[in-house]
C-alpha cells in the first residue's frame, strides 16, 4: 500500500517535471477553422521539430489590441506571438506594444533566395507587422433568391429594385463608405481622396441611407454565413474563407461575388515587453511559420491566399475535399479582376473620426 | 460581571472594578464591532482592491493627459506663449524645441503613442508623427521650421498646433467634453454638428428603453409571482423551478434563442406565414431593432423582477386580505386598496436590480439590437476594445455611474430605499 503511494507521487513527480520542461507558447489567433488550419499547417509541425515547445491556442485576435495595452499597463505580458490584422498591427506598432521586425533578417528566405522584404513586397504594411495571408472582405448572394438575374458588380447591394431583401453589411464604416462611393459614381483610384473630405463622407452615408432600412448589420464575420444559410439576406459582406466553407463545405446554395473585393491582410506580430528567451522562441516560431512551404501549406485547410509570391505556385487541393484551391483564393486572376485596395494610412488617420460620424448616421 | 445594585440615588453605576458602565459598555461594544471588521477585513479588501481601485483607475483615466507634456516637454514650454488666433504658425524656437523633443521620443518610440492619442482629437495626426519619427532620426538641427515642413505639411498647419497647445495641460475635459457631443473651439464650448451628436441620443435611448424593459417585467412579474406565493407548494415549486431555469441558462444560449425564433425566416415569422395572418413579403420585423432588445431584455431580466415580488408576497398574510372583504370590499379593492401596497416594497427591489442590470447592459443589444436597439454601453465597449480611446470610454462610463446614482438617490427620496426589500 505505502509503495503504491510512493510509486504514485513518484510518477507524479515525474510528469510535473517533464511538463516543467516543455516550455508553453501561447499563440493567440481567431479560432475557428481559421486557427485550425494554422495548427495543421504550423503548430503540428512545429511541436514535431521542437519538442520542448507546448503551444497554447487563444481566440481572443479580435480583443488583441485592447487586450496587450491592458497586460502591457499591467506589465504582465501572457501571450507569445498574436495574430492580428494589418490595420491592428499598425496600431500596435505605434502604441508600441509590438516588436519591429527586421524582416530580412529575422524571416526565412524564398527557396530562390529572394529576401523575405522582396518575397512580401508591398504587404509588409507595418514594420511590425509579419504577412501571413491575404484574405478579402467581398459578397455572397443566394443563388436561389436573385431570379434569372444574378448580381455581376458590387452596386447589385444597393440596388433594392432588381434584389430586394435584406443584405447585410458590417457595422462599421471601413469598407461600406468605400462601396457605397464605387456605387454613386466615384472613380475607383479617388475613393480615398473624396473619403477624405467632409462632403465626401456625407456622400457615401447619403448613398448608404437609401438601403438604410434593408440592412442587417453584423460585427462577428460568422453572421454573414448564418444569415445566408438561414435565408435571412439575400446578399451580405463578409470574409471570403467563411463564403467558402458555406459554399464547399456546407453546400448551401450560395455564390461569391468577387466584383470590388477589398483585399486585405492578416499577419503576426510579436508583443513588447517580453523576456529575451520568449522572444527568441517567438521569432524562432514565425520564422518557421512564415516560410514559403508553410505558407502554402495553410491555404490546404481555408482558401486565403499566402501573403509570400513564393509560396503561390505550391498551393495544391483542399486536405479534406480534394477540390484544388487556388480558384477559390482572392487572389485567382478570375477572381481578381476588379479589386479595391484596403488604404491603411487613410483609415489609421481617419477611422475615428469617420466611425463617430457612420455610428450617429446608424442611431437616427 | 457588573454591579447592578450599586446604582442607587445619583450614582454613576460602574462596574466591579470601579469603571463607569458607561465606559466599560463603549469598549465591550468597540471590541464587538472590531471583531466584526475583522471577520469581513478580507472581503472588504477584497473589493477595495479588486473593485473600487480599478474603477478609481478607470474614471481617472477620463481626465489625464500627461502624454502631451511628457513626450514633448519643451514643445509645450515653448508654445505657451504663442497665440493661435493670430493665425501666425509658432516662431523657430518652438520648432526648435520640437527637433529637442522629437529626436528624444523617437528614441523613446513614444512619439507614435502620442500621434494615436492626438489624432483623436484632430484626423491625420497619428500619421504626421509616425512619418515625421521616420525623417527625424536622420534630421540634423538648424533651420527646424523649414524641415519640419518640408517633411510633413502637417507641421505648417495652425490646426496642429491649436490641438497640441490645446491638449498640453495634464489634466483635460476633452472627453467629456465629447462624452456630451460637445468640444472646446477657439469661440469656447460648442456642440458638434448634428450629424455627428450619437451619445445623447444613445444615452436617451439607453434611458428609454431601460424603464420599458422595466415596464414590461413589472406587467408579467407581477402575476407570476402572485400565482408563486399562493399556489399550493407543490405546484409554486415546480412554477419556480421553470422560473429559475432560464436564470441557470447560459445567456448568450437564450439570446442566440431568441435570434432563432424572432428573425424574419423564424420559428414565430414562420408559423404566422404558415397561418395565414402575414404574407411572404410582409413577415414581422421582430430583431435586429428595438423590438428585439426589449423582448429579449424582458425575458432576460424577469426572474430578478419576479423573485424579490415573490419573497416579499410570501409575508403578506392572507388574513389581511381576508378581513378587508370581511369588512365589504369587493375583489378588486381588496387588492388595490390592501394587497398592493404591501408589494410596493418588492416593486421597487425589482424594479431598481432591473433598470440597473438593464442601463450597463452590453451583450444582448450587441446581438440583438440592429442599429436602434443598442445601448450606450456597446459605444463603451467599442472605444475600450476597438478605438482604444479609453478615456473616453472612462468618462460615457463615469457619466454611466453618474446617472444610476443619481437615480438611486431619486428613489430614496421618493420611495425611501428602507422600503425596499428582498424578503
Amino acid at each position: 500500500m505505502k509503495l503504491k503511494t510512493l510509486t504514485l507521487a513518484l510518477t507524479a513527480t515525474v510528469f510535473a517535471s517533464s511538463a516543467a520542461i516543455a516550455e508553453d507558447m501561447t499563440i493567440v489567433s481567431w479560432g475557428g477553422a481559421y486557427s485550425a488550419s494554422q495548427n495543421n499547417a504550423y503548430h503540428k509541425p512545429y511541436m514535431a521539430n521542437n519538442a520542448g515547445v507546448n503551444i497554447i491556442n487563444d481566440e481572443s485576435a479580435a480583443e488583441a489590441v485592447a487586450k496587450l495595452r491592458a497586460m502591457n499597463e499591467a506589465g504582465n505580458v501572457t501571450w507569445d506571438v498574436v495574430d492580428v490584422v494589418a490595420a491592428d498591427a499598425i496600431r500596435l506598432c505605434d502604441e508600441g506594444l509590438a516588436m519591429e521586425i527586421d524582416h530580412d533578417a529575422m524571416l526565412a528566405s524564398a527557396p530562390d533566395g529572394t529576401s523575405a522584404s522582396d518575397d512580401f513586397g508591398d504587404l509588409i504594411v507595418s514594420d511590425c507587422f509579419i504577412p501571413q495571408i491575404v484574405y478579402s472582405t467581398t459578397f455572397g448572394y443566394r443563388t436561389d433568391k436573385v431570379g434569372g438575374t444574378p448580381p455581376a458588380d458590387v452596386c447589385a447591394v444597393f440596388d433594392t429594385a432588381a434584389y430586394p431583401g435584406k443584405r447585410s453589411l458590417e457595422k462599421r464604416p471601413i469598407n461600406n463608405m468605400e462601396w457605397a462611393l464605387l456605387c454613386d459614381g466615384v472613380a475607383k483610384d479617388k475613393v480615398y481622396d473624396v473619403l477624405g473630405t467632409p462632403a465626401g463622407v456625407d456622400q457615401a452615408l447619403a448613398k448608404l441611407d437609401s438601403i438604410k432600412d434593408d440592412v442587417i448589420w453584423w460585427s462577428a464575420g460568422a453572421d454573414t454565413p448564418q444569415l445566408l444559410a438561414d435565408g435571412e439576406v439575400v446578399m451580405g459582406s463578409t470574409y471570403n474563407g467563411r463564403l467558402f466553407a458555406l459554399i464547399e463545405e456546407q453546400k448551401q446554395p450560395v455564390a461569391m461575388l468577387w466584383d470590388a473585393q477589398v483585399f486585405d491582410l492578416d499577419g503576426w506580430i510579436i508583443p513588447t515587453g517580453l523576456s529575451e528567451e520568449r522572444t527568441k522562441r517567438a521569432l524562432d516560431y514565425v520564422k518557421f511559420a512564415t516560410d514559403t512551404q508553410r505558407l502554402a501549406d495553410q491555404a490546404k485547410y481555408i482558401s486565403y491566399g499566402p501573403a509570400r509570391a513564393s509560396s503561390a505556385p505550391l498551393v495544391g487541393k483542399h486536405e479534406a475535399l480534394g477540390i484544388d484551391m487556388a480558384p477559390h483564393m482572392p487572389t485567382d486572376p478570375n477572381n481578381a479582376k476588379n479589386t479595391f485596395l484596403y488604404n491603411y494610412e487613410f483609415w489609421a488617420d481617419n477611422r475615428d473620426d469617420i466611425d463617430a460620424k457612420f455610428q450617429a448616421w446608424l442611431a437616427k | 460581571m457588573t454591579d447592578m445594585t450599586a446604582g442607587s440615588g445619583g450614582e454613576v453605576l460602574t462596574t466591579r472594578d470601579g469603571t463607569p458602565l458607561k465606559a466599560a459598555l463603549a469598549i465591550a461594544l468597540r471590541r464587538e464591532k472590531m471583531r466584526a471588521l475583522l471577520l469581513i477585513a478580507p472581503l472588504l479588501l477584497f473589493i477595495l482592491l479588486t473593485f473600487i481601485a480599478p474603477i478609481a483607475d478607470m474614471l481617472f483615466r477620463s481626465v489625464e493627459n500627461d502624454i502631451v507634456r511628457n513626450t514633448l516637454p519643451e514643445t509645450v514650454i515653448a508654445l505657451q506663449d504663442w497665440d493661435s488666433t493670430t493665425g501666425e504658425l509658432p516662431d523657430d524656437a518652438v520648432y526648435d524645441a520640437l527637433f529637442v523633443d522629437m529626436k528624444a521620443a523617437v528614441a523613446a518610440k513614444e512619439h507614435t503613442k502620442l500621434g494615436s492619442r492626438l489624432n483623436y482629437e484632430s484626423p491625420g495626426i497619428a500619421s504626421l508623427f509616425r512619418k515625421t519619427g521616420r525623417q527625424v532620426k536622420k534630421m540634423e538641427p538648424g533651420n527646424a521650421k523649414e524641415k519640419f515642413i518640408e517633411i510633413h505639411k502637417g507641421w505648417g498647419e495652425l490646426n496642429v498646433w491649436k490641438t497640441i497647445q490645446q491638449f498640453s495641460p495634464s489634466y483635460t475635459d476633452g472627453y467629456y467634453l465629447a462624452a456630451v457631443d460637445a468640444k472646446r473651439t477657439s469661440e469656447g464650448i460648442v456642440s458638434k454638428p448634428e450629424a455627428e451628436q450619437i451619445y445623447f441620443t444613445l444615452f436617451g435611448r439607453t434611458f428609454f428603453m431601460s424603464v420599458v424593459i422595466t415596464g414590461f417585467c413589472i406587467l408579467l412579474g407581477y402575476p407570476i409571482a402572485f400565482l408563486l406565493a399562493n399556489l399550493p407548494l407543490r405546484t409554486s415549486n415546480l412554477l419556480m423551478i421553470l422560473v429559475l431555469l432560464p436564470f441557470w441558462t447560459s445567456l448568450l444560449v437564450r439570446t442566440s434563442a431568441w435570434k432563432v425564433l424572432l428573425q424574419q425566416q423564424g420559428v414565430i415569422n414562420e408559423t404566422l406565414y404558415q397561418l395565414g395572418f402575414v404574407a411572404d413579403d410582409g413577415r414581422l420585423e421582430l430583431i435586429n431593432n428595438q423590438t428585439g432588445t426589449i423582448i429579449a431584455m424582458t425575458h432576460i431580466l424577469l426572474p430578478f423582477m419576479i423573485l424579490p415580488l415573490y419573497s416579499v408576497m410570501k409575508t403578506i398574510s392572507p388574513t389581511y386580505v381576508r378581513a378587508a372583504k370581511s369588512l365589504g370590499a369587493n375583489d378588486w379593492t381588496a387588492f388595490w386598496r390592501v394587497y398592493f401596497p404591501n408589494t410596493i416594497a418588492g416593486i421597487g427591489a425589482g424594479s431598481i436590480l432591473v433598470f440597473i442590470l438593464s442601463i450597463g447592459y452590453y451583450i444582448t443589444p450587441e446581438l440583438v439590437g440592429g442599429r436602434e436597439g443598442t445601448f450606450i454601453s456597446n459605444r463603451i465597449a467599442y472605444h475600450i476594445s476597438s478605438s482604444l480611446n479609453w478615456g473616453l470610454a472612462a468618462s460615457l462610463g463615469t457619466i454611466l455611474l453618474g446617472i444610476v446614482l443619481i437615480f438611486y438617490w431619486a428613489y430614496d427620496k421618493i420611495v425611501g430605499i428602507d422600503n425596499v426589500k428582498l424578503g
